[in-house]
């Protein structure tokens, strides 16, 4: 029940991230809030909700985007599902897992909402996207996520709390 | 007798002694002795005032204090609450400078009815350029509406629901406007770019262009008004080799700070899709 906390949380950074983060641009290229939150999320232990959270955030994305929402549901289901499975495995050292699923994960969005829109017609020179859009979104979405891990892992202690504090 | 003349000859010397003091006082024969005496006396009376001052001090110090210290978080109060006022206040006058600007150029093109509404957000995606506007089918906004401010064109209503909107900017990729240069006559195509920046295509070979010519709407395929200020030419690229002149182009909106926005509500695009003929096996 308690992850009920997803929807006032998530719709807070698609506020924040339309509003603001969108507005602080390095090139052209600015942070996604939304992407690094789950990413954190699905990186704590004990958190069986991720893709619910994915889903719930790519809906809500995509009401003020003009891709579509399963470019966002796809996108975000690769964030989770790559946090997963590097929460598994590279569990020692979760800032390292973190980045990482934020660089592949921004990668991810990145590469399919340029695909569906070369599909639409957009004319978007691929160059000139990666280099002006992805990679300082990528710089971007890093510095983010140190911030982000630290807030989540204390919202995930909140939602989860272990057997001791139990 | 004799009593009286006693009395009447102590009075007569006493005035006498009284008066040869006076006038000894004040012939100045007595200022060494007055001064040592009235220094005496002044500092008998400091050493009193000072401990008097010390003693009162000491006894009312603490309660003023306790008076001073909630003064001051009073006036903090009263600071911090003026500051407060001064932000907003700061933000109407820009709100209502916009607006005057707004108003000032519905009133210069009269033809047109206009909505105002203010930017509330910018799409999530950095590959694409769109605002969203706080205006929607509630207040009569439609799809594919012209979107200006004052300096000119912003771009165009792309999605409604109902107490919001979705306008695609100029500098989106996706984006073409039809204009023509003021100076020239000459028609061309206005496209954006993942950038921001906004430049001109198709521009016959055969036209003169200038750095600093004005390019407006030319209203050719219905999309938007005619005569609205897009931009200047920033420089020409003219090749020999290609069919068409290129332009970079200063827009005349600065992009990076929309707050409020005019929607021309009395203006519905035309969708001329059915009439381009289609390549058929």
């Amino acid at each position: 029940m308690r992850n009920i906390i997803a929807i006032p949380l998530l719709g807070l950074a698609v506020i924040l991230q339309s509003a603001i983060v969108s507005q602080v641009s390095l090139l052209a290229g600015y942070a996604d809030l939304v992407l690094v939150i789950l990413a954190a999320w699905a990186l704590q232990e004990g958190v069986t909700t991720a893709f619910h959270w994915a889903f719930l955030a790519a809906i809500m994305v995509s009401f003020s985007s003009r891709l579509p929402w399963f470019i966002y549901v796809a996108g975000y289901f690769g964030v989770v599902f790559m946090g997963l499975i590097l929460q598994r495995r590279v569990w020692r050292a979760p800032l390292l897992a973190m980045f990482s699923v934020t660089f592949l994960g921004t990668l991810t969005m990145h590469l399919l909402s340029y695909a569906y829109l070369r599909v639409a017609g957009d004319p978007l020179p691929f160059r000139d996207s990666m280099g002006l859009i992805t990679l300082p979104s990528l710089l971007l979405n890093l510095l983010l996520s140190i911030p982000i891990y630290g807030f989540m892992r204390d919202i995930a202690r909140w939602v989860f709390p272990s057997m001791e504090e139990v | 007798m004799k009593d009286l003349f006693s009395r009447t000859l102590q009075t007569t010397i006493i005035f006498l002694v009284v008066g040869g003091i006076l006038v000894l006082s004040f012939g100045g024969f007595f200022s060494s002795v007055t001064n040592q005496f009235t220094g005496g006396l002044v500092s008998v009376q400091q050493w009193f005032a000072t401990r008097y001052l010390a003693i009162q001090e000491f006894l009312a110090a603490p309660r003023d204090i306790v008076s001073l210290r909630s003064r001051n978080a009073e006036l903090q109060k009263q600071v911090s609450d003026l500051q407060a006022q001064v932000i907003s206040l700061q933000q109407r006058v820009n709100e209502t400078e916009i607006l005057a600007a707004l108003v000032a150029f519905s009133r210069t093109n009269p033809d047109s009815s206009y909505k105002a509404a203010s930017v509330i957000g910018r799409d999530p995606s950095p590959f694409l350029h769109y605002i969203i506007i706080n205006r929607g089918s509630n207040d009569d906004i439609r799809r594919g509406m012209p979107v200006v401010t004052s300096e000119g064109l912003v771009g165009r209503v792309d999605a409604v629901i109902a107490d919001a909107a979705r306008v695609q900017l100029i500098t989106d990729p996706a984006s073409s406007v039809n204009v023509y240069l003021k100076n020239t006559k000459t028609d061309a195509m206005l496209i954006g770019s993942i950038t921001g920046d906004v430049s001109l295509d198709l521009i016959s070979q055969s036209a003169t262009v200038q750095p600093g010519d004005l390019i407006l709407t030319s209203g050719l395929g219905g999309g938007f008004p005619p005569d609205l200020i897009v931009g200047q030419v920033v420089n020409v690229r003219k090749l020999a080799a290609e069919l068409f002149q290129q332009a970079t182009v200063q827009p005349a909106v600065d992009f990076s700070r929309l707050q409020i926005v005019l929607v021309i509500t009395n203006f519905r695009a035309v969708d001329i899709a059915p009439l381009i003929p289609t390549v058929t096996p």
